[in-house]
């Protein structure tokens, strides 16, 4: 079998290999950095004890199911969230999160970013800051 | 002895009567179960939240009412009919009430301008359509949204009969005049209405728009307190419902 142009083909297909496999090879042993998430907003400086509503691991991994429930559970009235230390907290995401959170950008946005997660939850509840 | 075959006839008929008689008459049970009155469905702990309308206080081109409610709950204004999201609005008396409308009515009275919103009924048929449960009822009465859940098949709204529903054909949050930080706007794709300002209860002030009009033609009260404003106001006035027909029992009581 007589392959016509062969070396254009042959590099061609080369070409295509490098360029398909090129995040593959380039990024090898490399880990994109964390995010920083910024904690030094004035709300929380103001505080006393340096504690989200739960401790900050169980907010890590469980922050969604957290306000998942509040959600449900503002169907049944349930208008206040009492912590596993017995902190009463009232139940909302601009007004109790962001009040302390208030830089939403460096904190929520940068870990749903390197996460790849689209929350819809600003698509309704407001940031403060964003308002005009 | 053994029994006669007539003793024993008799004692095999009173056992069956004692069997088969109710408990009652029969003097066997000592609780007496009466027929109590049908509970209002899901009527709260002593709460039923309604609201008296009285249309002829009305001031001519008031919208007091509605920039309140408007206001405080995020209400886009598209500035089109098509688009158009309401809470409340308003509607002349013979679009409200077209059955108790006839040819002898004056015009004054038939395009006297009355105060429309969810109606609160205590048999909604929105709640009873909707898939997701997005708009249920509490137990006080208040039919309400949570818009996390609703899908936006529109549903409720063909079933409602007050036209209480709107839906956001578009992203309202453009549309919101000035924004209120302490209420979340809607999104697109979902229905929204009034919700008897429940965020307000919560924290026990009384509806925005009660508290907004001038002229003090809305009276917000609990039915279930005999000594409420509203129930003291339907007790000296003659009131209407909005096509109380369908068996939905509204909630708004109209004073004419």
């Amino acid at each position: 079998m007589k392959l016509y142009n062969r070396g254009i083909i042959l590099a061609g297909i080369a070409l295509f290999l490098i360029v398909a496999t090129f995040p593959f090879w380039y990024g090898r042993g490399k880990a994109v950095p964390p995010p920083d998430l910024k904690l030094d907003t004035a709300a929380i400086a103001a505080l006393k004890e340096k504690l989200c509503v739960e401790p900050a691991e169980f907010m890590r991994t469980d922050h969604m199911r957290l306000l998942a429930n509040w959600r449900e559970g503002l169907r049944e009235g349930q208008r206040t969230y009492t912590a596993a230390d017995g902190r009463v907290f009232e139940i909302g995401l601009t007004g109790t999160c962001l009040k302390c959170h208030d830089n939403k950008e460096q904190f929520c946005d940068r870990c749903h970013d390197y996460t790849g997660v689209k929350p819809n939850c600003w698509s309704c509840h407001i940031v403060p800051k964003e308002v005009r | 002895m053994a029994p006669t075959r007539r003793d024993f006839l008799k004692m095999a008929g009173l056992t069956a009567a004692v069997l088969v008689l109710p408990p009652r008459l029969a003097g066997g049970a000592d609780k007496v179960v009466t027929p109590s009155a049908a509970p209002l469905p899901l009527a709260g702990p002593g709460r039923r939240w309604a609201m008296a309308v009285e249309p002829r206080k009305c001031r001519p081109d008031c919208r007091a009412c509605i920039d309140a409610c408007h206001g405080v709950h995020n209400v886009p204004d598209f500035g089109n009919p098509k688009d158009d999201v309401h809470w409340i609005g308003r509607a002349p008396m013979g679009k409200v009430f077209p059955a108790e409308t006839h040819a002898g009515l004056p015009e004054t009275l038939r395009g006297l301008p009355v105060p429309v919103l969810c109606n609160h009924c205590i048999n909604p048929p929105c709640v009873r359509v909707c898939p997701t449960k997005a708009t249920f009822q509490r137990a006080d009465g208040i039919v309400v949204m949570d818009y996390h859940r609703c899908i936006g098949c529109r549903f409720c709204m063909a079933a409602c009969p007050y036209g209480a529903r709107s839906m956001n054909w578009r992203d309202p949050r453009p549309f919101v005049a000035k924004l209120n930080v302490d209420f979340p706007t809607r999104t697109q794709g979902v229905v929204e209405k009034c919700n008897f300002c429940e965020e307000r209860l919560a924290k026990g002030l009384p509806p925005a728009c009660v508290v907004a009009c001038p002229e003090k033609a809305l009276t917000f009260g609990d039915l279930e307190d005999p000594r409420s404003a509203v129930r003291e106001l339907l007790g000296r006035h003659f009131s209407l419902r909005r096509r109380p027909e369908l068996g939905t029992e509204p909630q708004i009581y109209y004073i004419l």
